[in-house]
């Protein structure tokens, strides 16, 4: 298909549109971070001219807010990342069993992993409530870690299979025929393509542990385990008559840093890693 | 370089089932050998247990009168080349070439990686293409890489598993000739396994049958294609494939559905005392009663019969005969089919025609066949009951003194390069690349 001038224009406005439409509101969270608590209300999307501050930053960096943003920020990586290596390595073994031996109950094992993630976290918060707390799990890293795990292992059990299944296994017996240990033609043949499978893995589960907000506020209620979704709703203005909208704003932009710049970094891998499993497995 | 030898080999899966039974096959050092067979006849199993990649359940696997049953792919020193080629996508084709080299650490040098892999891509003409991934190949070019990986080091022999079948017709035939060129060159012992029976006969010095996992008849493809021990070899070997007549033997005349056929007094003789045979003829053994030359007739019989079409191709022409046969007649040669593959058996002659012969379809003619090299079958086992042995094993003395012969001369002429080493580089395989970079385009 031969494109004309007129299909670009199209496209363009067509491309423009969506874009707008998906990044608006974070234009908007972006704009009111940056104004003081009597602009919030100056009814346009920028702060008021001249009154543009940095002073919500420097409230949940260095502030009042301090304590509250930055262990909620630490609490957030700290799980968030634990779910995710845990979940990629169990679903990393478990995907590799299902793609390459022959086992009876590997249907009922993929068919389990769905089910499991058919179930609304919202039914299943509250009796998670009551048994955290008799087994003293309730407010701790491993009380989010746990719950995170069933949110994350079933997608990258079903990613990760998809993905193996395409790789061409003959390479790691034509390695074993050139000379190669089993551990060097795993390493030297298999490693490397299977990299970027779980690489996207990897970057997908720790999206849905970075952004749970229901597990958060349900199953913590101090700094010692909660995460950064959840301690948004705890900020409060300096008195009650000011909204702390500024200050959430400015969290916001801060958490959305780390998810922008790993989508930014590792987009390739990530587009591959999904076509790939999409399309053949 | 090595020898090979498989001794009673068994391969059974966990059901039980054979997959390969009971085969011994000596190959010797430098020899091609050819595993054939219709697909499940365990000839790519048998390949995978010789490379290592499978287990065998019993019997011994000897590689220069070493028993190597338990040692690993990489301690029996043998280079595969698989059906997709099990390139590395990840490495660049100098780095898919030099990965065995790499893999035996601290053997090579840089330098002599360098010079042993540009010394396969120019043999292979692959020179060009060094630094590409293989995904940006052309099949015949994958194939290239496949092979330069296997040559490049100094294995004792080359396994080939049906390397040529992704690749379409054009295409196959060049690389069959090329590999049949570098097999001879490098004098490197081969198992190579296809299911195409052209394959079979143009590379192998000795080829072995196999069905349903055993071993019907390893020879050369003449004896092979005159001296077949059964009907499944006779059936397999050879396009057209042979036509198998049912027949009675009535005072030392060929009773068939052609007509009444007079055979030579000592092949009637070996048929005695049964019922019913079945008349392997091939398609060349027919030809146009008018044509055929006087001093030649009396060796043959005549017969009318009625074609239902003829196809002219050029240098020849096929006809076809229909025949009625009996239904015990017709469960045979379905039994026969699948055996080969194939989904029946058409109650069908195939003739060769002179292609100058002006006998059409439709109307009665006169065809005469040369009866001295038919063969007659057991209708029960199959067996070639007019097989002769000691013909047969001439044929195959005959395929080893040239093997002999050529190993010899190909080794001459590599002295002779090396001597003038230097403008040697393009000598071989030159006139072919036009070929290949058309389908690379």
């Amino acid at each position: 298909m031969k494109s004309t001038g007129r299909d670009k224009i199209v496209w363009t406005i067509i491309s423009i549109l969506v874009l707008v439409y998906a990044l608006f509101p974070v234009a908007s969270i972006l704009a009111t971070s940056f104004k003081a608590p009597g602009d919030l209300t100056n009814g346009s999307f920028l702060p008021s001219p001249g009154l543009a501050t940095l002073d919500n930053y420097e409230q949940i960096l260095v502030g009042d807010a301090q304590g509250l943003f930055l262990s909620a920020l630490w609490n957030s990586i700290g799980i968030s990342l634990i779910a995710t290596f845990i979940a990629v390595v169990l679903a990393t073994l478990c995907a590799y069993a299902i793609a390459r031996l022959d086992f009876p109950g590997k249907k009922i094992i993929l068919t389990t992993a769905l089910a499991v993630s058919i179930f609304p976290v919202i039914s299943i918060v509250t009796p998670l409530f009551n048994l955290w707390r008799t087994i003293g799990l309730y407010d701790t890293w491993l009380g989010l870690i746990i719950p995170y795990l069933s949110l994350t292992l079933p997608i990258s059990i079903w990613t990760l299979a998809a993905f193996f299944r395409q790789i061409p296994w003959e390479l790691e017996q034509a390695a074993q025929v050139d000379g190669a240990t089993t551990w060097q033609a795993f390493r030297k043949a298999i490693v490397p393509l299977a990299a970027p499978g779980v690489f996207t893995t990897a970057i997908i589960a720790f999206f849905i542990a970075w952004n749970d907000f229901v597990y958060g506020i349900s199953l913590t209620s101090t700094e010692a385990a909660r995460p950064v979704p959840a301690a948004l709703a705890f900020f409060t203005g300096a008195s009650q008559f000011e909204s702390p909208t500024g200050a959430i704003s400015a969290a916001a932009i801060i958490v959305t840093i780390p998810v922008v710049l790993l989508v930014l970094l590792f987009q390739r891998q990530i587009v591959s890693g999904l076509t790939q499993g999409a399309v053949k497995g | 370089m090595a020898s090979i030898t498989l001794k009673n080999l068994v391969k059974k899966y966990g059901d039980g089932f054979p997959a390969v039974n009971d085969i011994s096959i000596d190959i010797e050092d430098g020899e091609f050998i050819i595993l054939v067979g219709p697909s499940g006849c365990g000839k790519s199993t048998l390949l995978r247990m010789i490379v290592g990649l499978e287990d065998i359940t019993s019997g011994d696997l000897y590689i220069n009168d070493e028993r190597v049953n338990s040692k690993a792919p990489r301690d029996r020193n043998l280079a595969m080349v698989f059906q997709n080629y099990a390139l590395y996508p990840h490495l660049t084709v100098y780095e898919n070439i030099a990965f065995p080299l790499r893999l035996a650490k601290g053997k090579h040098s840089e330098e002599e990686v360098e010079r042993l892999v540009t010394g396969a891509a120019a043999t292979l003409e692959l020179t060009d293409h060094l630094q590409r991934k293989p995904a940006n190949l052309s099949g015949g070019q994958r194939q290239r890489v496949a092979m330069g990986r296997a040559i490049v080091r100094q294995a004792d022999a080359f396994l080939f598993d049906e390397p040529l079948s992704n690749l379409d017709a054009k295409l196959r035939g060049q690389m069959r000739s090329e590999i049949s060129q570098m097999q001879r060159r490098l004098g490197t012992t081969s198992v190579y396994v296809t299911h195409d029976q052209t394959e079979a006969m143009t590379l192998g010095d000795r080829v072995a049958v196999l069905k349903k996992g055993e071993l019907q008849q390893i020879a050369s493809p003449r004896e092979l294609y005159e001296q077949p021990v059964n009907l499944f070899v006779a059936g397999f070997i050879g396009s057209p494939s042979m036509n198998f007549l049912p027949a009675t033997i009535e005072n030392g005349k060929l009773q068939t559905a052609l007509g009444a056929l007079d055979i030579p007094a000592d092949r009637a003789a070996k048929a005695e005392g049964r019922k019913v045979v079945l008349v392997g003829v091939r398609p060349e053994f027919f030809e146009d009663a008018k044509l055929v030359d006087e001093a030649k007739k009396p060796h043959g019989s005549t017969f009318n019969a009625t074609l239902t079409h003829t196809e002219w191709l050029g240098n020849e022409q096929y006809g076809y005969i229909n025949f009625d046969p009996s239904p015990e007649v017709r469960e045979l040669l379905n039994n026969l089919a699948r055996d080969m593959d194939a989904d029946e058996l058409r109650p069908q002659v195939v003739v060769t025609l002179d292609a100058a012969s002006r006998i059409r379809g439709g109307r009665e003619s006169e065809i005469w066949l040369d009866t001295r090299k038919l063969h007659l079958f057991d209708a029960e086992t199959g067996e070639n009951l007019t097989r002769d042995a000691d013909a047969g094993a001439a044929l195959t003395a005959e395929a080893n003194e040239e093997r002999a012969e050529e190993l010899a001369s190909a080794r001459e002429s590599d002295r002779a390069m090396d001597r003038n080493s230097g403008s040697s580089d393009n000598g071989d395989g030159t006139g072919t690349s036009g070929g290949s970079h058309a389908v690379a385009g």
